[in-house]
């Protein structure tokens, strides 16, 4: 067998890895819109049933993880339990911040074991835990390869020197399209508002993502958005829906509006973007604006209510996969940014195509392009919340 | 005396049910939506001040919502009405040794989930499918007509998912009527169109009044399919109700809408009830 072909086997395999994910994101994202419907059945599901016979508990997004399909396990994983010999338990059941902060909050706010010694939540729900004081700070001596996470995630404004969260995985937001619907690409507000795509866009439930690329657009800093500049945007973004420019609203489902031809542009996700485009040869394509996109991040968080021993094992997990060989392997399987530095020169040895994806490792010039929606106060969060869910009909 | 017990005894379990899971809860509801936010209190924290004015402020300020909730509620009750009563009339009358089967088809749906079918309209009507182009083609939609994302797939989704609750009970009145007075009301030379008015239909009345009741009160408190087969204009209250309870954390206002529409819906029954005058239901 030639290396070609065996390189070609491998691609095949990526892909079949891909799409096995597609499907299940599917199903998940058919039900995404319905969040009284996700929570009814996480409820029966709860995580960890409070037992706290584990070392390690982590609760993650489904389908985060690099998973085989042929032995049902996650082989990072698997290698971490091995080599530390901490047992650690993984739960796919985070599916939304907003309905796991309703599924833990009681027991947060008593300070009783929530059954999670480490979660993931999304950068705005990280904030949000660390100003209620329902984290805990790393201790750096645990985490020598923290110095590795990038620059551009180094210092969110929720938590400036990372003393207590750390980046899983980055999303870049940006426009997606369909390619012969959109022959000359979109790259500024004016491309994604063409004529041809009038009721045709799709953009994002994500505030931070749908307003900051908008904000951007206008010239204004996600970094430092005042009230003002940010009601604006969510009036032209009302404005938008009122005139039937933008059909939708929504969360991962936009991918299937793309395919299925009912929406032709979006403000969309790096990750589900690179997916599509794969999957479907040309017909979609991706890019960060060039008045610049949003990146945000999922956290990992250890909850206040984590004994020592298991902020200790959560850390020398923590650790484990700020190794770039661990990310490298990782990122290969989920296709978010690699947030490791050194990640994407231990990509070159696994795959060499997927080491040169933009979707993974951005190039500086394109980093250079993302900017972080700044943190909201409890206040901002419920008004900004309630003007974004209105513009959307809710 | 033993004897006398016994009864009230059988009747404690769903009394206990009645009460664990409809009069605590609404007891709860109640109680929240006249909560407001503590000053200085952070995300989901509420402190009771029996601000009644929450429900003005609920109900102002999504009355576009409320009055759509209604309006689809109504188009597909009657939509259901019209598919499904020759549709019961057909299988109680004249479906012979068939009535098993399609009572069982009218039913069938059921055993797929209420999202998964919702989800299956989206495909069917979507831009790909093999409607809309057939549609095009033949020159009845225009080529920019789309039919996903409109307030005609939201209705046309509710009529459809609650299409078996009108047609069950519309059946099973209908099957009751003894085919005899229809005989008779001939005899007596009414046409067709006349026994149908002043016998089948008058028979059936129950069965209607049920049906439209099954159908209107989940369809006016329904947001899956305005959420799945709409656009940001055709939200309905169950919408605004899921966004103010998960997104925007607003728990008093999510009760207050709840409750309003809770009343709304019992008036409005309450009054069709009096109207359609059966006294059989109620």
């Amino acid at each position: 067998m030639t290396t070609q072909n065996s390189h070609d086997e491998i691609q095949s395999g990526l892909k079949d890895l891909i799409s096995a994910k597609v499907s299940r994101r599917g199903v998940f994202a058919g039900i995404g819109g319905l969040s009284a419907a996700a929570f009814l059945a996480s409820c029966g599901s709860g995580g960890g049933s409070g037992s706290g016979g584990e070392a390690l508990r982590w609760g993650n997004w489904p389908l985060y993880l690099d998973f085989d399909e042929k032995t049902k396990k996650y082989p990072t994983l698997e290698a971490f339990i091995k080599k530390s010999g901490i047992e650690t338990k993984y739960f796919e059941d985070y599916n939304d911040n907003d309905e796991f902060f309703g599924k833990v909050q009681a027991q947060l706010k008593l300070k009783k074991d929530i059954g999670y010694d480490i979660v993931t939540p999304t950068d705005w729900m990280a904030a949000r835990w660390i100003r209620l004081g329902y984290t805990q700070k790393f201790d750096g001596a645990n985490i020598p390869n923290a110095s590795n996470v990038l620059d551009t995630l180094a210092s969110p404004s929720y938590d400036p020197s990372r003393e207590q969260t750390l980046p899983w995985q980055g999303i870049m937001s940006g426009f997606g399209w369909n390619t012969a619907k959109n022959p000359k690409g979109i790259r500024t507000l004016d491309d994604l508002f063409a004529p041809q795509n009038k009721g045709k866009i799709v953009v994002l439930t994500e505030l931070r993502d749908t307003i900051g690329v908008i904000l951007l657009a206008q010239g204004v800093d996600v970094t430092k958005v005042t009230e003002n500049q940010y009601m604006n945007a969510v009036d032209f973004m009302a404005k938008k829906i009122s005139d039937g420019w933008i059909r939708g609203v929504k969360g991962n489902e936009y991918a299937e509006d793309l395919t299925s031809g009912d929406a032709t542009a979006v403000i969309g996700w790096s990750g589900d973007m690179f997916i599509l485009a794969s999957e479907n040869e040309g017909k979609f394509d991706f890019a960060i604006p060039e008045s610049g996109g949003t990146i945000s991040g999922d956290n990992f968080v250890i909850p206040y209510t984590a004994t020592a021993n298991a902020k200790k094992n959560a850390e020398a997990m923590i650790n484990y996969y700020y190794e770039p060989a661990v990310a490298a392997e990782v990122a290969a399987y989920v296709n978010y940014v690699c947030p490791v530095k050194g990640a994407q020169a231990e990509m070159e040895k696994i795959d060499p195509e997927l080491a040169k994806s933009e979707y993974i490792f951005p190039t500086e010039k394109t980093m250079a392009n993302l900017h972080v929606f700044r943190a909201l106060t409890t206040e901002e969060e419920t008004s900004w919340t309630e003007a974004f869910q209105k513009a959307a009909g809710n | 005396m033993g004897k006398n017990r016994t009864p009230y005894l059988l009747l404690l379990p769903g009394f206990g049910f009645l009460f664990t899971f409809f009069i605590l809860p609404i007891i709860n509801l109640a109680q929240t939506s006249t909560q407001t936010r503590v000053s200085g209190g952070d995300t989901g924290q509420y402190e009771q001040t029996l601000r009644f004015a929450n429900y003005v402020d609920a109900f102002v300020d999504n009355k576009e919502q409320f009055g759509r909730s209604f309006l689809y509620a109504i188009i597909a009750t009657v939509l259901a009405l019209a598919i499904a009563y020759p549709l019961a009339y057909a299988i109680a009358f004249k479906s012979g040794k068939y009535k098993n089967l399609l009572l069982v088809l009218v039913v069938a749906p059921f055993f797929t989930s209420f999202l998964l079918r919702t989800i299956a309209w989206k495909q069917i009507l979507g831009e790909e499918g093999f409607l809309v182009p057939t549609l095009r083609s033949l020159g009845i939609i225009s080529q920019s007509t789309t039919l996903t994302s409109t307030s005609f797939a939201v209705v046309m989704g509710m009529t459809y998912n609650f299409l078996p609750f009108m047609t069950l009970p519309l059946y099973a009145s209908i099957d009751r009527i003894d085919p005899r007075t229809l005989e008779a009301s001939g005899d007596l030379y009414a046409n067709g169109l006349t026994t149908f008015r002043r016998v089948t239909l008058p028979l059936s009345m129950p069965g209607v009044v049920a049906g439209t009741l099954l159908t209107f009160i989940p369809a006016a408190g329904d947001y899956v399919n305005a959420a799945i087969l709409g656009n940001p204009n055709t939200k309905m209250l169950g919408n605004v109700i899921e966004s103010r309870y998960f997104k925007i954390v607003d728990y008093p206002t999510a009760a207050a809408l709840s409750f309003t529409l809770m009343a709304a819906i019992l008036i409005l029954v309450t009054l069709y009830i009096r109207k359609a005058g059966t006294e059989e239901l109620v």
